[in-house]
């Protein structure tokens, strides 16, 4: 065969092989033991021409449904947003999709600047000064935060919120297990959910090396006193982290500007399509001090000059960090991560600017807060759980019936309902999580309300 | 054929930052106004300013195009960057990745809802099986190095449901940095076996290193060095008779799909890089995805959840009841988008097209190693043929001339050609790693071979040449040790330290 995407047909590479001396290309491979010589064609379908491939592709995707053909209310970890055409066709540029990690910066300076210009659009986003190239999601990020929390202050103790995702919990263990690394879990306050701030004052000792929270929280609601964590945590010489869904500081104080000294997050919302689940792009940065700079996981691009000291250009720094060079000593093993999703990200931002973001997260949370207000209403619904402020994610509690009843009542409506919380937080009851983005219209979220009146009409 | 890189300048930096434009209030994009809601926000938590450009639609699509023509890429030249398997990207994958049924689909959706994309997450994990002879894969690692981690994690859960204390994982000399910091970073001991004479794994030191603590040797195969590693029954079998497991990096595995299969070899784990091998894009350095495969024994451990299918519902569903499941090392299922690009390249190329790929890789190296290597300026340091990659020694050059393998690199740059991976293994000195893939033609080796040629009479008669190169880049040599002494990482960091 002669497939079309190998350049050289059968008779240049029989060519080839008469310059070299070969009279088959099986010489190339004689020493492979015939013991484990595949004997035998692969069992695959047979070649494929493109036309056929596309038929085949979009006959298994056509079994989905989008969230674009009937509204959708899920969130919890990634979320829907619009991604403008142009960011989608930046990224999709021949030159950016197809090069690899800028090894060599002289050929490389466009991604090199993009990906500056990503780290200082999250940092000016998050108010710290660091941040890198990009991890593989918020989850892993929160992994490698916690192994750079005890890598600077020497101690082993991670405090974490009774309220998180689990999954992003389940990531944690698994990051902090080669360490050994202790988990604690903060209590929170019943009502609020916030965290107990009396509880954490007591459960923060001298081996803590970081305490964690989540703003928004998985469950939507704020937490009202982040001055006040920070000072708790500070006081015991333990380092902040704060995990965000960027979209929220459009809005929301930026925790630099509260006291982190490391911020994380999920910025698929930024630019990058929900794709069902991946990929993600994991926010990581931090302060720009020496012993936290130089613990930071992952690709950093640096500024710097042309050998001639005239010309400004980018390239990786601080490699020293890094696996190819510090090896089992390396802050992480990281090599490939996320740098596309980085790019449309700063696109993204860049697009906005400003007035654009307040705009998005304002609309974001408007819409939450007009559903909330609308479900509440209901009988037998209660939204939101927790008496706190949210932003574009809520928890609806059902006082009858359950959530997997009403969910299938309302997909029977063509409205996708929220995400089941009763396996991961069993103390919520029948509840569900829920989000709005600028992507529901009023008549969405009318729609989830009416075909949850109607729903829990026919419960009794 | 002459090469001369985009190259967009201002006074005394090529294309402005974004933060550099001047801010004229613009934006790049409207949100609709269906704000209906109260907000209902403590004044305490808001935020007072946001330092982010103010830039119209045109604007930031110029400059990133701008930015865009002064990226090398596989679509622009030849990129034979060893052990990264830069190769071609099918244009139609990224169209099916693109399309809304793949896009717009979330994760946590009802499993009737998306049928589709656990069908083709279903089969490609039945694809990856039959390629590697591995029966189990799990889909969720990000990349390679993701994908190791993964495959740690799995060999300490082995060995803890076994009750055993294994604390060593055996990592060959000429293995990829990531091999010893995973190791590392999940809690292992690193041990180090080195090669042979003929650029293979040292059986007598792999037998001393071996002990009760061997929790698992890591291995790429062929290895860094594009040789195949044909001891490797002997290899597995000196690890498991020790008790350890045997994991494989699939970093190369394009140099022998459809002649030789991990599973085959003894490897009880496996990772795959499909952004290497099935030909999906790197990005500029991701997203990739690395998924790992596993030998039944080791089913039990893999993360949550799997995909399972019910024949007589005619439906697939996801099992998360696994006690002994390792839990998740990433939130929801891994890279999606690019398990379409990895599926559709699989159904494209077929059995056949897959073996021309592996045959044409080994060909291509082969080739370029025939016409390359001699004594005076490449060398090869071990006989005998090569898979995918090969790599030359440009030390008898140095000797002669002082022009070292990172003055090729950079004159190579000169041409429009991506230099080799260099100083990589470091078993080798001013090691050249050159994976042409089988992407290439004939034509586009020959000139590579030339232009090789060129650069190593200029490093006699003009080395200056060499060391001043590259002059047709965007910028020239940078000064990457400033960029770490006094490291600026952000624009707030520049204007802070202005």
């Amino acid at each position: 065969m002669d497939h079309p995407y190998i350049p050289n047909t059968r008779v240049v590479r029989e060519q080839m092989l008469q310059d070299m001396g070969l009279t088959c290309v099986e010489e190339l491979f004689e020493d492979i033991p015939a013991e484990i010589r595949l004997k035998r064609k692969l069992n695959l379908p047979p070649s494929m021409p493109e036309v056929e491939v596309t038929r085949h592709v979009r006959g298994i995707l056509s079994k989905n449904k989008t969230f674009t053909q009937i509204p959708s209310f899920l969130g919890g970890g990634v979320w829907p947003h619009y991604v403008p055409a142009h960011v989608r066709h930046i990224v999709q540029r021949s030159e950016f999709l197809t090069s690899y990690t800028p090894y060599q910066p002289e050929t490389s300076q466009g991604m090199l600047q993009s990906l500056f210009e990503y780290q200082s659009l999250i940092a000016e986003l998050v108010g710290l000064e660091v941040a890198n190239a990009s991890m593989y999601d918020w989850s892993t990020s929160l992994g490698e935060a916690a192994t750079m929390c005890t890598r600077v202050t020497g101690r082993n103790k991670f405090i974490i919120p009774r309220i998180i995702s689990k999954d992003r919990l389940a990531v944690l263990r698994n990051y902090t297990a080669g360490p050994s690394i202790k988990l604690i879990e903060a209590r929170n306050d019943q009502k609020t959910g916030q965290l107990d701030l009396e509880r954490l004052g007591s459960e923060i000792d001298e081996d803590t090396a970081g305490v964690y929270i989540e703003n928004p929280s998985y469950l939507g609601f704020l937490e009202t006193h982040v001055d006040e964590i920070a000072e708790i945590v500070h006081k015991k010489g333990a380092l902040f982290v704060v995990g965000v869904n960027p979209i929220s500081l459009g809005l929301l104080k930026a925790p630099g500007d509260y006291g982190a000294d490391i911020v994380i997050g999920e910025g698929q919302p930024l630019g990058n399509a929900v794709s069902f689940g991946g990929p993600t792009l994991g926010i990581f940065a931090c302060r720009g001090e020496q012993k936290l700079m130089r613990q930071i996981p992952g690709r950093l691009i640096g500024m710097t000059t042309t050998l001639d000291g005239k010309t400004r250009g980018f390239t990786m720094a601080l490699q020293t960090r890094e696996q190819h060079i510090r090896r089992e000593k390396a802050t992480s093993n990281i090599c490939s991560n996320e740098a596309l999703c980085a790019v449309a990200a700063a696109a993204y931002m860049a697009t906005l600017g400003p007035r654009g973001f307040r705009e998005l997260a304002g609309v974001c949370a408007a819409n939450a807060s007009y559903v909330m207000k609308v479900l509440d209403k209901i009988e037998g619904l209660k939204a939101p759980i927790f008496k706190s402020p949210h932003f574009n994610e809520f928890t609806l509690q059902c006082k009858k019936g359950t959530i997997a009843g009403l969910n299938a009542q309302l997909l029977g409506q063509d409205v996708h309902g929220g995400r089941p919380l009763k396996k991961d937080f069993p103390e919520l009851g029948e509840s569900a999580l829920l989000c709005t983005t600028e992507m529901h219209t009023k008549k969405d979220l009318d729609a989830l309300a009416e075909a949850a009146a109607k729903a829990m009409e026919e419960i009794e | 054929m002459n090469y001369r890189q985009a190259r967009w300048v201002c006074e005394f930096c090529i294309e402005p930052l974004l933060f550099e434009r001047i801010s004229s209030g613009s934006r790049g994009a409207r949100i609709p106004q269906n704000a209906h809601g109260e907000i209902k926000i403590p004044e305490k938590l808001l935020r007072k300013s946001l330092n982010l450009p103010e830039l119209s639609e045109p604007e930031v699509v110029r400059h990133y195009t701008r930015l865009s023509q002064m990226n090398f890429s596989v679509d622009t030249g030849f990129y034979p960057l060893g052990s990264c398997t830069m190769k071609y990207n099918p244009k139609v994958n990224e169209a099916l990745a693109g399309l809304d049924e793949a896009a717009n689909v979330h994760p946590s959706q009802e499993e009737g809802t998306v049928q589709g994309a656990l069908e083709l997450m279903y089969k490609l994990e039945r694809f990856l099986a039959e390629i590697t002879g591995v029966p189990k894969f799990c889909l969720h690692p990000s990349a390679g190095a993701h994908g190791e981690f993964l495959g740690m994690v799995l060999t300490r859960a082995y060995f803890k449901s076994k009750g055993e204390i294994r604390s060593d994982v055996i990592v060959p000399d000429s293995a990829h940095g990531t091999n010893f910091a995973t190791a590392g970073m999940t809690g292992f001991n690193v041990v180090v076996v080195p090669s042979n004479s003929r650029g293979r794994v040292d059986l007598e030191a792999l037998r001393a290193a071996v002990s009760e603590k061997t929790a698992a040797l890591m291995l790429t195969n062929p290895n860094t060095l594009g040789l195949f590693e044909y001891e490797i029954l002997e290899i597995a079998k000196i690890v498991h008779d020790a008790g350890g497991l045997l994991y494989y990096d699939g970093a190369n595995l394009n140099g022998i799909v459809g002649k030789t299969r991990p599973g085959d070899m003894g490897f009880d784990i496996v990772h795959l890089n499909l952004h290497k091998t099935f030909s999906t894009p790197h990005g500029g350095g991701g997203p990739g995805a690395g998924p790992v495969g596993v030998a039944e024994k080791l089913e039990k451990f893999l993360p949550i959840p799997r995909i399972e299918y019910d024949e007589k519902l005619g439906k697939y569903w996801f099992d998360s009841d696994r006690s002994q499941s390792v839990g998740k090392i990433k939130s929801f299922y891994g890279n999606f988008s690019v398990f379409v690009k990895a599926y559709a390249y699989i159904l494209s190329m077929g059995a056949e097209g897959l073996e021309e790929a592996t045959e044409t890789a080994a060909l291509n190296a082969n080739y370029l190693m025939k016409n390359l290597a001699d004594e005076k300026s490449f060398k090869v340091k071990y006989n005998g043929p090569c898979k995918h990659e090969v790599v030359l020694s440009a030390d008898p050059l140095k000797r002669e001339t002082g022009i070292t393998a990172r003055d090729v690199s950079k004159r190579l740059l000169d041409f429009g050609i991506h230099p080799p991976t260099y100083y990589f293994p470091p078993i080798i000195q001013e090691a050249l790693m050159v994976e042409p893939t089988e992407t290439e033609s004939k034509e586009e080796l020959d000139r590579f071979i030339a232009v090789m040629k060129q650069i190593s009479q200029e490093a006699r008669s003009n080395p200056e040449k060499v060391r001043g190169a590259p002059t047709v880049t965007a910028v020239g040599r940078l000064d990457e040790t400033k960029a770490s002494r006094e490291p600026i990482l952000s624009w707030k960091m520049y204007k802070k330290r202005k």
